[in-house]
């Protein structure tokens, strides 16, 4: 990946300034997570991975703040989330929500601008920083291009892209992200895979949920898998992926095998039959 | 593109003033007493204490200064309180359908202004029935926000039915008020339900002003963060917006400048969903420039209409709101039809 945003601030390597301790959280009588630790390290891509119904967004709500658990404490840069105004969390971390809907024909660098609403202490978006921000963050994402279309107009794809941009404008610390490339084409989701490991190297900590196991393989540092509401392990790619743990959450017989290049793990899945049941599943 | 839309925006600034300048001369101008331009600055310049020998009538200057004036300046500030009040409201429920007259807020405000005159208050010109009128305008349109609220997203058609239902209820309040409150005080039911700039005075417009002009700072002031709002709560929260005061800032806003305009004029419907989305067509969404540019085009309209109204049956008066619905309902609907075949149905 060539030109990149940019260089984060306030990243010392090893720094935790996301420390969540003792998460649970219930809703409707149900508990969705049941004692959760987990600190987002400077320098480092966690991929947060689990089956349907794991409490994935759940905690990347919580850890964003816009739930606030039943029990447990999160500290944001050594302080308790409660303590956060909204514009100054946005200075420390921003957030791709799953799937975001604009129902005004705002240009793409209008929509990218947005971003920079935190920094711009609610006031124009138009000195000189920000517009720079704005346009390297549509450069780095690819969609410097279609620049001022108008957002609605686009297909998934670019929008996924778009708000990509947008969340990178921010230009924060600490980047969480809900399913980054769940709309995109494989080439457009190794750009964001890319990009985005590429804020973690330069001392961003960056969370993001995954569904793919491959790609949460190739690029994270350190992969957190989610069942029952339980973070089961969190560890490198190739320590934690194991096919006896991936079959067991997932209920699903799952291989782990070398990939081809050499480098890592390649998860796949074994022994489907063709009437589409199973067997091997929970161990 | 961006130089294109820059063009465009300075087009429409500059098209919309000169529209406000011509509006201006003919409505000072028009009428049973003609008053030529000339005269019109003329006597405005006597007024401020320049001996320019303007050759007026009597009749001239007392027609211009104690009708025409105070009806076109509280024309200016009901097109602006309402122009703005629709901006802010589709802003904040992130849909171009929201509007004072939709959504309750309208004839929520006539309500109080109307219990306000059946209680004693003196005048339409005084304060006590715009205040009224401000703080029933806030409680319909909180109702309707509740009602249509599901989780963190308004339900446009449970936001439009509540305002149906809220504005049955408060229409038949001001029927109720208008009938059992002695004749002196109380206005006609057609001046709520349609609305009208005739008797106008300058403390009708000093009052006006008061109400409205806090409300258009707030929103002006707040143009950045509703622009970011447009991306949904959560994702607003994200970006930096104090997404529970905005909105509460921005409701109360625009009840207090209905609020203050239907306190003045009556309910004048469709202003808030015409010129902000006719602003809105030519020069994007973007809340900071689109507020001035509505008010701008609400000038326009609610000007032009009050010349129709007063002219085209003279000496009889069209009522305001017969002119401003027939131009937007027609509008209200194909918006309603766009939206609809763009989400499939409401499901």
């Amino acid at each position: 990946m060539a030109a990149l945003p940019h260089p984060a601030r306030s990243g010392r390597m090893g720094m935790t300034p996301v420390v969540a301790m003792g998460i649970v959280h219930e809703a409707g009588g149900r508990t969705i997570l049941d004692g959760i630790n987990l600190q987002l390290e400077t320098g480092m891509l966690t991929a947060l991975v689990g089956p349907n119904g794991a409490g994935k967004s759940t905690l990347l709500g919580i850890l964003a703040g816009d739930i606030r658990p039943t029990k447990g404490s999160l500290l944001v840069e050594g302080c308790p989330i409660e303590q956060f105004k909204p514009a100054r969390l946005a200075r420390v971390r921003s957030v791709l929500a799953q799937k975001t809907r604009l129902e005004f024909a705002f240009s793409v660098r209008q929509v990218v601008g947005l971003g920079r609403f935190a920094h711009a202490g609610g006031r124009r978006v138009s000195r000189r920083k920000d517009a720079e921000a704005v346009e390297r963050a549509m450069s780095a994402t690819g969609v410097a291009a279609i620049a001022d279309l108008s957002f609605p107009t686009l297909s998934v794809g670019e929008q996924a892209l778009v708000m990509i941009a947008r969340v990178l404008a921010q230009d924060t610390p600490v980047l969480m992200l809900d399913e980054p490339t769940a709309s995109l084409d494989i080439r457009h989701e190794h750009r964001v895979m890319n990009l985005i490991r590429h804020r973690a190297r330069q001392g961003g900590a960056v969370i993001a949920v995954l569904h793919d196991l491959n790609l949460a393989a190739r690029y994270a540092d350190r992969i957190g898998i989610l069942a029952g509401g339980r973070l089961r392990t969190l560890g490198p790619p190739g320590d934690v992926l194991q096919p006896a743990l991936l079959s067991e959450v997932y209920d699903y017989p799952i291989e782990v095998l070398d990939h081809p290049s050499g480098n890592g793990p390649l998860v796949t899945t074994s022994d489907t039959r063709r009437d589409g049941t199973h067997h091997g599943g929970a161990t | 593109m961006v130089e294109s839309l820059r063009t465009r925006r300075i087009i429409t600034f500059t098209g919309l003033s000169l529209l406000v300048v011509t509006m201006l001369v003919l409505n000072t101008g028009m009428g049973a007493v003609t008053i030529p331009p000339a005269t019109v600055v003329s006597l405005l310049a006597e007024r401020v204490g320049l001996e320019v020998g303007s050759g007026a009538i009597g009749v001239q200057e007392s027609v211009l200064w104690s009708i025409r004036l105070p009806r076109i300046v509280l024309g200016l500030l009901a097109a602006g309180a309402l122009a703005a009040a629709g901006a802010g409201l589709q802003a904040v429920f992130r849909n171009p359908l929201a509007e004072s007259q939709v959504v309750g807020t309208s004839w929520g405000a006539a309500v109080g202004a109307a219990a306000a005159l059946a209680l004693g208050a003196r005048a339409t010109g005084s304060f006590a029935p715009a205040a009224a009128a401000s703080v029933t305008a806030l409680l319909a349109t909180f109702l309707a926000y509740r009602v249509a609220r599901r989780g963190p997203r308004v339900e446009v058609v449970t936001l439009i039915l509540a305002g149906v239902a809220i504005n049955a209820i408060a229409a038949a309040a001001v029927g109720l008020l208008v009938n059992v409150a002695e004749r002196g005080q109380m206005r006609s039911f057609s001046f709520w339900s349609l609305g009208t700039l005739g008797g106008a005075t300058w403390q009708t417009v000093s009052v006006t002003l008061v109400l409205v002009l806090p409300g258009v700072v707030l929103l002006a002031w707040r143009g950045c963060q509703l622009n970011v709002l447009a991306l949904g709560d959560e994702e607003a929260r994200h970006s930096g917006v104090d997404v529970r005061r905005l909105r509460v800032e921005v409701v109360a806003a625009a009840a207090l400048m209905t609020g203050a305009s239907v306190a003045a004029a009556g309910v004048i419907g469709f202003v808030g969903i015409l010129a902000p989305h006719t602003v809105r067509m030519i020069i994007g969404p973007d809340n900071r420039v689109l507020l001035p540019g509505a008010m701008l085009a609400g000038a326009v309209l609610l000007l032009a209409a009050d010349l129709v109204s007063r002219t085209a049956v003279a000496p009889t008066e069209i009522p305001l709101g017969v002119l401003t619905s027939l131009a937007g309902g027609p509008l209200f609907l194909w918006l309603l039809y766009r939206t609809r075949r763009a989400q499939g149905g409401w499901g």
